[in-house]
């Protein structure tokens, strides 16, 4: 074989290997919209997380705006701190609304941010104030009994 | 029948060592083959010699079986997703499952099987028709010359190798779900991206690769080093390449898995 | 034709494991002579040439080349003495992966920093001298045993050694190739002032062409002379190693008990 076409040959089958990785990284694994050295750290506290899990997407107006990166169990408050890491691009104000929510009936869980109005914006380490739990399956119909039944009484 | 026994014990004793003797070695042969690699990286001419044998003619049977691979999952992720209406998740699917597991695991069992057996035979080959002993009485180390440069081509070339795996599966993936099933084309790419990770996933699936391109060449350059110098010894160690680097791949697969998506 | 003596063999001895292959052999060579080392199979004649070469470490005794004892040069000076030597294997052990102009330039390449323009001259005048000028674009499975051997003998010869080793080299070759690779042999020795050792069996074609002859018979030298020497020599041994005699002082029969014994004709003592 000539040397000329085998470093061809080879030279072509290393772009394409490079070529399949950028493919997987940015096609696939979607790299170019999520970052993650460009995020910064917030916290929230929740009552209840129901199935949420770690790497759970954070979406503001169903736009992907970081991940959850911990799930821990806080014995002071008896609370969940949820820990996510959001892009740096996305700022959200200190007053900004938390709450898990499901995407469609069998879908995973993800964190839901809505923004308020406050004029100061959460910072590296913050602690977002206002969360809203999971809604537990058992719970909703509990509830839905409870109100049922009190319906009923007050007739 | 004590003396039954004894001998059985002793047959145990006898494999045991011999066992740890090969395992000892096969890695002392790993690292001299490390030691000696200085010339692979002074003249990287002979390591891409050995890349067009190693990558380039592995490359047809990774982008078929790739792309089968991908078209069976397709289907059968179809099927099974859409009873639950939730078939837009197929693209998750293939893509998660070939970029962690079937991407870096088959490419690997197939590039055993065509490149390890390929540089095993060779290797054997060259020592039993006394290449190898020529070669030192040339004053030319084999291992530097003719063991270094394959080893360190088949290392380059299974994360590649791996890399196109996955990218095949992942069109022939998309070509049953989308274009002959019609699963809608946004929802594919839109799922799999906001579920597969770059660090997560991808980064060790390709380091799972790496891992297995060190293990399958390693094996094959000792098998064909250390064969026998006959027909039957190069036949003999060409099986036990494909045998030994494939039980590896498997055996890694599953401690890299434990280590890597542990509590996930 | 000088007289220095480039390789000298003392009282050496050699066991693998418990076998005894070579045992308290005394050879000189000298520069610019041809030497025949010849012997029944399996009588320690290559293992002679793995020890001159130092691939195999002497039991006791030594091998000293040049003035320098073979077995205690640490590494790097082994290999600058192995680049002195050439050797040409029983079956020519051409690279099979590389054309034949390439595996005559392997040690230019290795060993030296030669401009590529250079390296094909010298490949070119290496081949040659060995009448394979026109082949050189060729693979080593296009070529028939004799042409091999002689691009074997070409590439060992690339960087012109001192000492020329050649394991069986007649092996398998029809007479033409056999004459030409022994007059090849002869005439590349006077031409670069070199010394030849053949190990052979061909008795015919070397005695025709070396000056020295030795025989190897379990383990020591059983005779040794000039060719003409040899020829008119009365030693049993040597008479029916030269004569192609079946039976001698090497019997033709394997050690065993006796033929009725075996054949189970005559009675045995219950």
């Amino acid at each position: 074989m000539q040397r000329a076409t085998l470093d061809l040959w080879v030279g072509l089958f290393v772009l394409a290997g490079i070529g399949a990785l950028m493919i997987l990284s940015l096609k696939v694994g979607n790299l170019d919209t999520y970052n993650g050295s460009d995020t910064y750290v917030i916290k929230g506290n929740f009552e209840n997380i129901g199935g949420l899990k770690v790497r759970a997407p954070v979406r503001s107006s169903g736009v992907l705006v970081g991940r959850v990166t911990s799930i821990e169990f806080s014995t002071k408050t008896y609370n969940a701190i949820v820990t996510m890491s959001i892009e740096q691009r996305y700022q959200f104000p200190k007053d900004t609304f938390a709450s898990i929510l499901t995407s469609g009936l069998l879908g995973e869980q993800y964190i839901g941010l809505d923004a308020g109005g406050d004029e100061m914006m959460l910072k590296e380490g913050d602690t977002i104030m206002k969360t809203n739990s999971a809604l537990v399956l058992e719970e909703m119909i509990g509830r839905f009994l409870f109100d049922k039944a009190s319906e009923d009484n007050a007739f | 029948m004590p003396k039954r026994i004894i001998a059985g014990i002793q047959k145990t004793g006898h494999r045991t060592i011999e066992g740890v003797r090969r395992l000892g070695q096969a890695t002392r042969f790993f690292l001299l083959v490390l030691l000696k690699s200085g010339a692979s990286v002074r003249r990287f001419n002979l390591v891409v010699r050995e890349l067009y044998y190693v990558g380039v003619l592995s490359l047809i049977i990774i982008v078929v079986s790739g792309l089968f691979v991908g078209m069976v999952l397709g289907l059968q992720g179809y099927e099974t997703l859409q009873k639950y209406g939730s078939e837009s998740a197929v693209g998750t699917l293939v893509a998660l499952s070939l970029v962690r597991e079937l991407g870096p695991v088959v490419a690997a069992l197939l590039f055993a099987s065509r490149a390890g057996s390929a540089i095993t035979a060779e290797i054997g080959l060259m020592k039993a028709t006394e290449q190898l002993a020529a070669m030192g009485m040339m004053a030319v180390d084999p291992v530097a010359r003719v063991v270094a440069p394959r080893f360190w081509a088949g290392v380059i070339s299974m994360p590649l190798l791996a890399a196109i795996f996955s990218v095949m599966g992942v069109f022939g993936g998309y070509l049953v779900a989308v274009v002959f099933i019609g699963v809608d084309a946004g929802s594919f790419w839109s799922q799999m991206q906001s579920n597969v990770d770059f660090r997560i996933d991808i980064l060790n699936g390709f380091i799972k690769s790496c891992f297995f391109g060190v293990a399958v060449t390693a094996v094959a350059v000792f098998e064909g080093y250390d064969s026998l110098p006959t027909a039957e010894g190069v036949s003999g160690a060409t099986t036990r390449t494909v045998v030994t680097s494939s039980l590896a791949i498997l055996g890694l697969d599953f401690i890299l898995t434990a280590f890597m998506f542990r509590g996930l | 034709m000088t007289t220095e003596t480039l390789v000298e063999i003392s009282d050496l001895n050699f066991s693998y494991n418990t076998r005894v292959i070579l045992n308290g052999v005394n050879m000189t060579m000298k520069r610019g002579q041809v030497i025949a080392i010849m012997g029944g199979s399996g009588s320690g004649k290559t293992t002679l040439l793995k020890l001159i070469g130092g691939v195999v470490t002497p039991s006791s005794g030594c091998v000293k080349v040049s003035g320098q004892v073979i077995h205690e040069l640490n590494r790097d000076n082994l290999f600058a003495m192995r680049r002195k030597m050439g050797m040409l294997f029983q079956f020519g052990a051409l690279f099979t992966d590389l054309s034949v102009f390439d595996n005559v330039a392997f040690q230019m390449r290795e060993h030296t920093n030669l401009p590529e323009s250079m390296i094909r001259d010298l490949v070119l005048m290496k081949l040659h001298a060995v009448g394979l000028r026109g082949a050189h674009h060729l693979m080593p499975a296009e070529l028939s045993g004799g042409m091999s051997r002689r691009v074997a003998l070409a590439r060992s010869i690339a960087l012109d050694p001192m000492l020329m080793m050649f394991d069986e080299p007649f092996t398998g070759l029809d007479p033409i190739s056999l004459s030409v690779i022994g007059s090849l042999i002869r005439r590349l020795t006077d031409a670069l002032e070199m010394t030849s050792i053949i190990v052979t069996h061909d008795v015919r074609e070397s005695l025709s062409i070396v000056d020295y002859v030795y025989f190897i018979a379990d383990g020591v030298i059983a005779a040794h002379g000039t060719p003409d020497e040899v020829r008119a020599s009365k030693a049993p041994f040597v008479h029916q190693f030269v004569h192609g005699e079946t039976d001698g002082p090497v019997p033709f029969h394997y050690p065993a008990q006796t033929y009725l014994k075996d054949l189970q004709l005559e009675k045995t003592v219950a």
